[in-house]
């Protein structure tokens, strides 16, 4: 027996069964973040003027170019869940809200694809 | 349907501000500020991957002023939002819920990142 009333599940007010999902996804990358994000604040602290060479040495480093697509990749993850956390508590009308989330969606995965690219290409095109 | 345009509960302009929604209002804020961070994260990579002429344009700009006032904000953004996001998994498996344990986290949360990104812009960005 389902407990939605026939107006909500016309209206599609009804539970898409995702939640948990959404939940549990903020909370594992948020766990993986706080190594990730420490490493990589003092890894960055470390590299004192980031002139090129000195990053691109550091990104050609099998661990750092690990880390840094882990990082890459988890942050995108977590700040696309939470930025659609608020889009969807804020933003009220449905066009609005559709749009600025597709905006978000897209913006997160291309700075993904972007960030683990960049990290491949240096890290695969240091020379000798 | 029509909306009618009803006052919304709750009225949060009648509330005197208090530690725990001070402080979550800023974990949400400072988590936005972080998302535009990594913008300029897989900014500063691309420029890397895309050769030395275009980094050192990359690097000129990122290292001007308005980018280092920028840092200093995401230095507290950052801190912050790992304390305080380590508070909220702490409260996630049921601990720390009792009124005094969240306050006082609450004000460790503030204390930790105020030195934490002090002592990190002194030593980093300045």
């Amino acid at each position: 027996m389902s407990l939605v009333s026939p107006l909500n599940r016309v209206l599609g007010l009804v539970s898409a069964k995702e939640g948990a999902e959404h939940w549990w996804a903020q909370r594992l990358t948020a766990i993986a973040l706080v190594p990730l994000g420490l490493w990589f604040a003092f890894a960055l602290g470390g590299l004192g003027d980031l002139t090129y060479d000195s990053v691109v040495a550091f990104i050609g480093q099998p661990l750092n170019s690990i880390l840094l697509i882990l990082t890459v990749l988890t942050l995108s993850y977590h700040s696309q869940l939470g930025v659609q956390v608020v889009a969807d508590d804020y933003l009220h009308g449905p066009s609005m809200k559709a749009i600025v989330i597709v905006v978000v969606s897209f913006a997160h995965v291309t700075m993904a694809v972007v960030g683990v690219f960049a990290v491949l290409k240096v890290a695969f095109g240091t020379p000798g | 349907m029509d909306r009618v345009e009803r006052p919304l509960s709750p009225h949060l302009q009648v509330y005197r501000p208090q530690i725990t929604s001070v402080l979550s209002v800023l974990h949400r804020a400072t988590g936005l500020a972080l998302s535009l961070g990594v913008l300029v994260l897989a900014y500063w990579l691309i420029a890397i991957a895309t050769g030395e002429a275009a980094y050192t344009e990359a690097r000129a700009m990122l290292g001007g002023l308005l980018f280092k006032l920028c840092y200093l904000g995401w230095c507290f953004c950052f801190f912050y939002h790992l304390a305080n996001g380590i508070r909220h998994l702490v409260w996630d498996v049921g601990l720390g819920l009792e009124r005094g344990q969240y306050q006082l986290s609450g004000w460790l949360v503030v204390a930790f990142s105020l030195v934490a990104s002090v002592g990190y812009s002194l030593a980093v960005i300045f």
